[in-house]
């Protein structure tokens, strides 16, 4: 009998459509697992019923011989930042525990159109603000990686997207939505050795995704290989009119136009991004992506990102102050949380909810944002970080003269342990760093693993892109994923 | 233009006055989503999930209401910003449900324009002055508060919510009450003349903050303060009036005006504090990440200026050269309606002179009695011309006339139908005429000699007796023809 958690979007898809077995015993067999997962903490909220829908109706339209979607029969995980009608969501935090939107996201209403199901709504960072799925109101999620010390100690699944990328790693499911402000596909997918990859700013529509900043949001699929990436991005991509900043250009066929050979590409390696005491490990893993992208007919080229250093500090009061604002609608007032103290007037009760609702690291930022959006500071911080992000997005531009793509590690380490960096936010966001600069240039970027490092833990090698390149970038990176021989598997401990 | 000066103890003393005019924009939905703008509907009947602010939920602009921005910026010949944004203004308020209000600080979509204002715009001759408009911006209304609907609770109406508005900033070059009403006057008639807002400030669809300072004259400007949200023009003199003198009773009694938001109490007639600027909101502006700056291209602009009308100040030097006096063209000029009405008048065949004498006697003093504005006439520009009709072609007379609109008003009836029924038609009937104006000299034998003699003033006396001899049904014109021959 086939074990379908170890399908993948492709393999369902087409198993399927060729009737080799029935979408409904995928999804069955899907919510089992995820049902038998309780331990990773990947769900917050398990929607088998729904999964099953979708796969009988991707069945009947087969049986029917009516023409299935991208997505026919495969069951995917969506990330809790995402509205879904009638389904809770909560980005994580108790401000909306028990929200039911009446309306469903963009990016999920394509997926169900493509004939996906859901299995379920996925833990992440509360707010999507985290690089380690510890601000979850849910608590956090788990990696199902372990280190090979032979001790037991829990790892973090990345963030924000952790939920995600547990799940997939797990083989809960084939692949899931993630959202990237500052690396949350990315750096998640790094850390448990699977693919994701951020569309260019503007592929995906921000309609129905809870905000954290605007200017950066962007979802994209993170999945096993490179090939299911392509598939998903498909299906959740195109322009939506209730979206000011989505982009009105067609899908382009990316699974259909996959082509690993490099001919004629210059990959960039960015000199700014070797930083000092740089992990071994990480170092080592780079110089191998190298080697396979030159065996993969590609040119290698020194390349400069000369304002790289600032795009962290750049970053951190951009996002930060965006959101400041954007959370400024969880207030009591129409939905979510409402603490109302005896006796309290309109500001008491926006403190007491405020207080009560958000997790400290969002506080924290909202904190961070309102200061440096301030009167008297709003030049020095918000004004600057502008002109940065400006001349980071130059940096980009002017190395496009030079090269195709950049290559580069997708976070410094790998999965540190949880509670590791708790203490010290600083040391916390510093695992966006190789990251952000793609965010913040709203450029195309995917991770795909490149190896383990000496604690047998997964690496992710990071591809940039030119704007609207997706196709080059998801090319390097199968032609990575063809020769890095990485079928490494977390051992379910479970 | 006018003298304005508050009379203090110290001296003479002069009042420096800006106004910030928040206008609905008239469009069929609101600035951000496509909620419905309608007065007047059951609460939160008009609000989208946009309005409510939804979490995932997005603005897209509404280019209806930026076109109607850029037309009014057109209208009093601002400088239109092709390149213009929109930036986020952060406040707390159970009114906004955002968590801030989507407005334009840093890059306005109209810039510098000007108005200029008469005194009396019924005078001629009265002075002009020119009134700088610093910027229009375009901006989200906020929502409403009701706090009447529970004992201990406020109810919340978000149909407000998102509905758009211009802010029209003027720059602080009034200087009288006199002036700033006549300014707001003048701006409500270019907005309905354009069509962008429909100026009815009793539904608040027009509101002002009035800045005002005081200083000796030519003097450094003072402090100034800010009364917020006045809505009607009365109010908003009065509201000058009393901020000036208290400011001038204050400095002169050794105190010193405090940079603050006031209310204005039309009831007692006076401006109290509402927050000082200490208690002032960090608004933390920033360009809002959600929407893309707004550019506007050749095709749109064009567009725009093509749908302008003509304005004002335009039509009343056509008017004028139609023939009509300056004091009528100003009147008829004045308010969009009352243009309108007299063009569609025209455009019915009526004589500019004729028509213009006609609204502004018969019909403004009908509607005054009936207590009705000129869009709730019962008579419309169509059937009145065809009154005017009856009395150009000679059917009746213009005395006739009077006694047929009465009865239109009255009964709605058309004026050829009364004139008929009634048997209103002037007659031209020369020997019938003829026969009153002798039976007339005969029983007033010692006012025909009088007459004679030279007292022509008795001319008219016997114009009206044969007028009503013949029941007001006879043609004035062959009345005076024949009496002439009959009198010498």
């Amino acid at each position: 009998m086939t074990d379908f958690s170890r399908l993948g979007v492709a393999a369902i898809r087409d198993g399927v459509a060729n009737g080799e077995f029935k979408a409904v015993e995928v999804a069955e067999a899907l919510n089992t697992r995820v049902a038998g997962a309780k331990a990773l903490n990947a769900f917050i909220v398990e929607t088998p019923e729904m999964a099953v829908a979708a796969a009988q109706a991707v069945d009947a339209d087969r049986a029917a011989g009516k023409p299935l979607g991208k997505m026919a029969g495969v069951p995917i995980g969506m990330k809790d930042l995402f509205c879904t009608e009638g389904v809770q969501t909560t980005a994580a935090s108790h401000m909306l525990e028990g929200f039911v939107p009446t309306y469903e996201s963009t990016v999920s209403a394509n997926l169900w159109k493509a004939g996906a199901g859901m299995l379920g709504k996925l833990n992440l960072d509360q707010f999507a603000m985290g690089s380690s799925n510890e601000t979850s109101y849910f608590g956090n999620v788990i990696s199902p990686w372990r280190r090979n010390d032979g001790g037991n100690a829990a790892l973090a699944p990345g963030g924000s997207s952790g939920g995600s990328s547990s799940a997939i790693a797990a083989r809960l499911c084939p692949a899931a939505t993630g959202t990237d402000t500052g690396g949350s596909i990315r750096q998640p997918a790094a850390f448990v050795g699977i693919s994701g990859i951020k569309p260019t700013y503007g592929r995906c529509s921000r309609w129905g995704v809870v905000a954290f900043a605007s200017s950066l949001d962007q979802a994209g699929p993170m999945a096993r290989d490179v090939r299911d990436c392509a598939i998903m991005l498909e299906a959740m991509a195109g322009f939506d009119p209730k979206d000011s900043t989505s982009l009105d250009l067609p899908v382009p066929a990316w699974e259909a136009a996959l082509n690993s050979d490099l001919k004629g590409k210059r990959i960039g390696i960015p000199r700014e991004y070797r930083l000092d005491g740089i992990d071994e490990d990480i170092a080592k893993m780079w110089d191998n992506g190298i080697a396979w992208l030159k065996d993969a007919g590609a040119e290698i080229v020194d390349i400069s990102l000369p304002h790289t250093k600032y795009a962290l500090p750049a970053y951190y009061i951009i996002a930060p102050a965006e959101a400041s604002s954007n959370l400024a609608r969880y207030d009591g007032v129409r939905f979510g949380l409402r603490d109302l103290p005896e006796g309290a007037g309109l500001q008491d009760m926006y403190a007491a909810t405020r207080a009560a609702g958000f997790g400290e690291e969002v506080r924290r930022r909202i904190m961070i944002g309102t200061y440096v959006l301030s009167a008297g500071f709003y030049d020095a911080y918000y004004t600057q970080a502008q002109k940065v992000r400006a001349l980071i997005a130059r940096d980009f531009e002017n190395a496009w003269a030079s090269c195709d793509l950049i290559l580069a590690p997708t976070a410094p380490s790998a999965a540190f342990g949880l509670g590791e960096k708790n203490a010290d936010p600083l040391s916390m966001y510093l695992n966006d760093v190789f990251a952000v600069p793609a965010s913040l240039a709203g450029l195309p970027a995917m991770s795909v693993p490149g190896g383990l490092d000496k604690q047998g833990l997964p690496l992710g090698l990071q591809i940039i892109g030119k704007a609207l390149d997706e196709q080059a970038v998801l090319n390097a990176g199968l032609a990575i994923e063809q020769r890095s021989g990485f079928t490494a598997e977390a051992g379910e401990w479970w | 233009m006018s003298e304005y000066r508050i009379q203090g103890n110290t001296g003479e003393w002069e009042v420096v006055i800006g106004l910030e005019v928040h206008a609905q924009i008239t469009s069929e939905s609101k600035l951000f989503s496509g909620s419905s703008t309608g007065f007047g509907a059951e609460p939160n009947s008009h609000v989208s999930l946009v309005d409510a602010a939804m979490p995932g939920m997005l603005p897209v602009p509404n280019r209806e209401c930026l076109r109607q921005a850029v037309r009014t910026g057109m209208a009093i010949n601002a400088q239109i910003n092709r390149w213009s944004r929109f930036d986020r203004k952060n406040y707390f308020y159970a009114d906004l449900p955002q968590g801030y209000q989507i407005s334009q600080l840093y890059h306005p979509i109209v810039g510098e324009g000007e108005i200029e204002v008469t005194l009396n715009e019924k005078d001629p001759d009265s002075p002009t002055k020119k009134i700088g408009i610093e910027r229009i911006h375009v901006e989200q209304d906020a929502g409403k508060l009701m706090h009447d609907q529970h004992p201990t609770m406020s109810f919340v109406d978000l149909n407000r919510s998102g509905v758009a508005l211009m802010e029209i900033v003027s720059r602080p070059d009034i200087s009288s009450p006199q002036e700033a009403g006549a300014y707001l006057k003048k701006l409500r008639s270019i907005l309905r003349y354009v069509g962008s807002c429909d100026g009815n400030m009793e539904q608040g669809s027009m509101r002002a903050d009035v800045n005002v300072s005081v200083r000796k004259p030519g003097g450094e400007l003072g402090t100034r303060t800010e009364t917020k949200n006045v809505n009607s023009i009365r109010f908003m003199m009065q509201a000058i009036e009393y901020e000036a003198q208290r400011q001038v009773d204050l400095i002169e009694s050794g105190g010193a005006v405090v940079q603050e938001t006031r209310l204005f109490d039309p009831n007692k007639m006076e401006t109290r504090s509402m927050r000082s600027k200490e208690d002032a909101h960090d608004y933390r502006y920033f360009p809002d990440p959600d929407l893309l700056p707004v550019e506007l291209d050749d095709a749109f602009l064009e567009e725009c200026r093509a749908s302008l009308p003509e304005l004002p100040d335009a039509k009343r030097a056509r008017y004028e050269a139609l023939g009509l006096t300056a004091y009528n063209a100003a009147v008829l000029t004045a308010e969009a309606e009352t243009a309108f009405w007299f063009e569609d008048l025209l455009a019915e065949g009526v004589d500019a002179k004729q028509a213009s004498n006609w609204l502004m006697s018969e019909l403004f003093g009908a509607l005054n009695k009936l207590g009705k504005t000129l869009d709730e006439s019962p008579v419309n520009p169509k059937q009145a011309a065809e009154l005017l009709g009856l009395v150009a072609d000679g059917t009746i007379s213009g005395s006739i006339a009077k006694q047929v609109f009465e009865m239109m008003l009255e009964t709605g009836q058309g004026a050829s139908a009364i004139v008929e029924e009634k048997g209103l038609k002037q007659t031209n009937d020369t020997g019938a005429i003829e026969a009153e104006i002798a039976k007339i000299m005969a029983a007033n034998e010692d006012k025909v000699t009088e007459y004679r003699s030279g007292k022509d003033k008795l001319f008219g006396f016997f114009v009206g007796q044969t007028m009503k001899a013949m029941q007001g049904k006879a043609n004035p014109q062959i009345i005076n023809d024949l009496l002439k021959k009959a009198l010498g």
